[in-house]
């Protein structure tokens, strides 16, 4: 068993574990120490004072999760890029193989990069990607007063000034 | 001035009977018929010498047990024609009704209801008559002369 | 099992009183009102936020939520629609709690109290109150007063139970 590795792990381990400590005894204290008087009242959702109504759960729009997924895709291309640059740069293989290695890997990741590009061309062109507002419904009033009158009255007091003393 | 008056009470005199002007009002002022209300306010909306097309306040009046009247005034203005005209209905004390002018302007869904809640006076045909001002399960309408507040409103004393 | 902060204790003076002293200080130096304007009050109330009276040196921080507030300041008319509401909000917030009335309206009705038929005279009739300022509206110079009161109370809580008034009730209830 090689000595090296192993007390790596548990230095992590006991960095995980400390943190883990640091909030459960922050929490636990509080606990211990705080006033706790719940009453049926007091533990209704807050709704500005009113009874609460309906559900907390609402529809949430399709365009966040949409947003969400092409983002996840995007990102794993780029936790592709990291382990690829460390390769791409190596001295020792770029001697090897007398510089055709440092060509090769650039053209290869640009290929690949090329691939996802297309996928972005067509979310983009799809639509995908806009953040559409909803319009305002405006509804027409059936005015029997035709629209002429109310033009006319905006041309009179168009240039109208206040007297401000 | 006045021959612009003269006009519109003779447009008025089209829908409705015994229309007689009120003295001394400012913005001049109309007695109509109760039951004529709803074809007069259609008349004067769309006919082009009138064209109120804004209901600018609803006001509710009660005149007291002895007199056995309750009024409502409809202030009406032409924002073309820059003109106002008040229109005053008398409904009787004891079961106060009139016809809702929520169909010809928006306006008045609100205003009945604050004249309803605060005098009692129902208005037929409109889309939603509940209370505005008070709370919902108020029992009384504070505005009538008559009008005395209970001991208590849900545990709470009213009295100072 | 009650908190700590929450028992009265019967002996361990000296580390009670230090304990109060932190405690209350803490307390008080920080006590986050929860924005309830009702009426002109709260616009006094706003401007003793502002830049010339700053709240903020008191560490009072304006909180929207009941939740996360320790003291209520009643600024307004309280009309009887709004009565229900305020007791809600009293409800849910989490002690420590103070309640301030500001103006007259909250205090006893105010201005409408003779005729208004739609007025709480005086809001409490509905939630215990802590300290009364009075104005209409206050100045915020005496809205800072009134906190400052309320400092002044919350620093005279304590955890000690409270044995001498205990004594007093027992002696009187036997003469």
């Amino acid at each position: 068993m090689s000595g090296e590795p192993t007390p790596l792990f548990f230095q992590i381990l006991f960095f995980f574990l400390g943190g883990v400590l640091f909030v459960a005894s922050a929490l636990l204290v509080s606990r211990l120490i705080r006033p706790n008087r719940p009453n049926k009242q007091k533990l209704t959702s807050y709704e500005s004072g009113e009874t609460p109504q309906g559900n907390a759960w609402i529809q949430f729009n399709l365009r966040f999760y949409v947003l969400a997924l092409v983002f996840i895709l995007f990102e794993v291309e780029v936790v592709f890029l990291f382990p690829w640059s460390v390769v791409f740069a190596n001295k020792e293989l770029i001697a090897e193989t007398n510089g055709a290695w440092g060509w090769f890997a650039f053209v290869e990741m640009l290929i690949f990069i090329f691939i996802l590009v297309l996928g972005l061309a067509y979310t983009w062109k799809m639509g995908h990607l806009d953040w559409i507002k909803s319009s305002p419904d405006i509804k027409d009033v059936e005015s029997p007063v035709p629209d002429s009158l109310y033009a006319d009255l905006n041309e009179k007091y168009k240039h109208h000034k206040v007297n401000m003393p | 001035m006045s021959d612009k008056k003269e006009e519109l009470i003779a447009l008025i005199r089209q829908a409705s009977d015994e229309v007689t002007e009120i003295a001394n009002s400012t913005p001049f002022g109309v007695n109509i018929k109760t039951e004529s209300l709803l074809s007069v306010c259609e008349l004067l909306y769309k006919n082009p010498a009138a064209y109120f097309d804004m209901l600018s306040c609803i006001t509710g009046i009660d005149n007291g047990v002895e007199a056995g009247t309750m009024e409502v005034i409809y202030h009406l203005y032409s924002i073309p024609l820059n003109q106002s005209i008040a229109l005053k209905v008398i409904l009787p004390r004891d079961n106060p009704e009139v016809e809702s002018v929520s169909s010809i302007w928006k306006s008045a869904n609100w205003l009945e209801r604050e004249v309803c809640d605060m005098f009692g006076i129902n208005f037929k045909n409109h889309p939603d008559l509940r209370r505005i001002l008070m709370p919902a399960d108020w029992k009384g309408y504070p505005l009538r002369k008559d009008y005395k507040h209970e001991e208590y409103y849900r545990n709470i004393k009213i009295e100072y | 099992m009650k908190g700590l902060l929450d028992q009265q204790f019967e002996h361990g003076g000296v580390i009670i009183t230090k304990v109060d002293d932190l405690l209350n200080w803490s307390r008080l130096s920080s006590l986050f009102p929860m924005t309830f304007g009702l009426a002109c009050c709260a616009i006094e109330f706003m401007s003793t936020g502002s830049t010339v009276y700053d709240m903020d040196r008191f560490g009072m921080v304006p909180r929207a939520s009941p939740r996360q507030s320790d003291v209520m300041i009643v600024s307004g008319t309280v009309t009887f629609k709004m009565a229900d509401r305020i007791k809600q909000l009293y409800e849910q917030m989490s002690e420590p709690r103070y309640v301030i009335s500001m103006g007259s309206c909250s205090n006893c009705g105010g201005p409408y109290w003779q005729h208004g038929y739609h007025v709480v005279k005086g809001v409490d009739r509905i939630i215990p109150v802590d300290v009364y300022v009075p104005g209409c509206p206050p100045r915020p110079e005496a809205l800072l007063g009134g906190i400052l009161k309320l400092h002044e109370k919350i620093r005279n809580e304590s955890r000690m139970k409270p044995a001498a008034i205990e004594q007093l009730i027992e002696k009187e209830s036997h003469v």
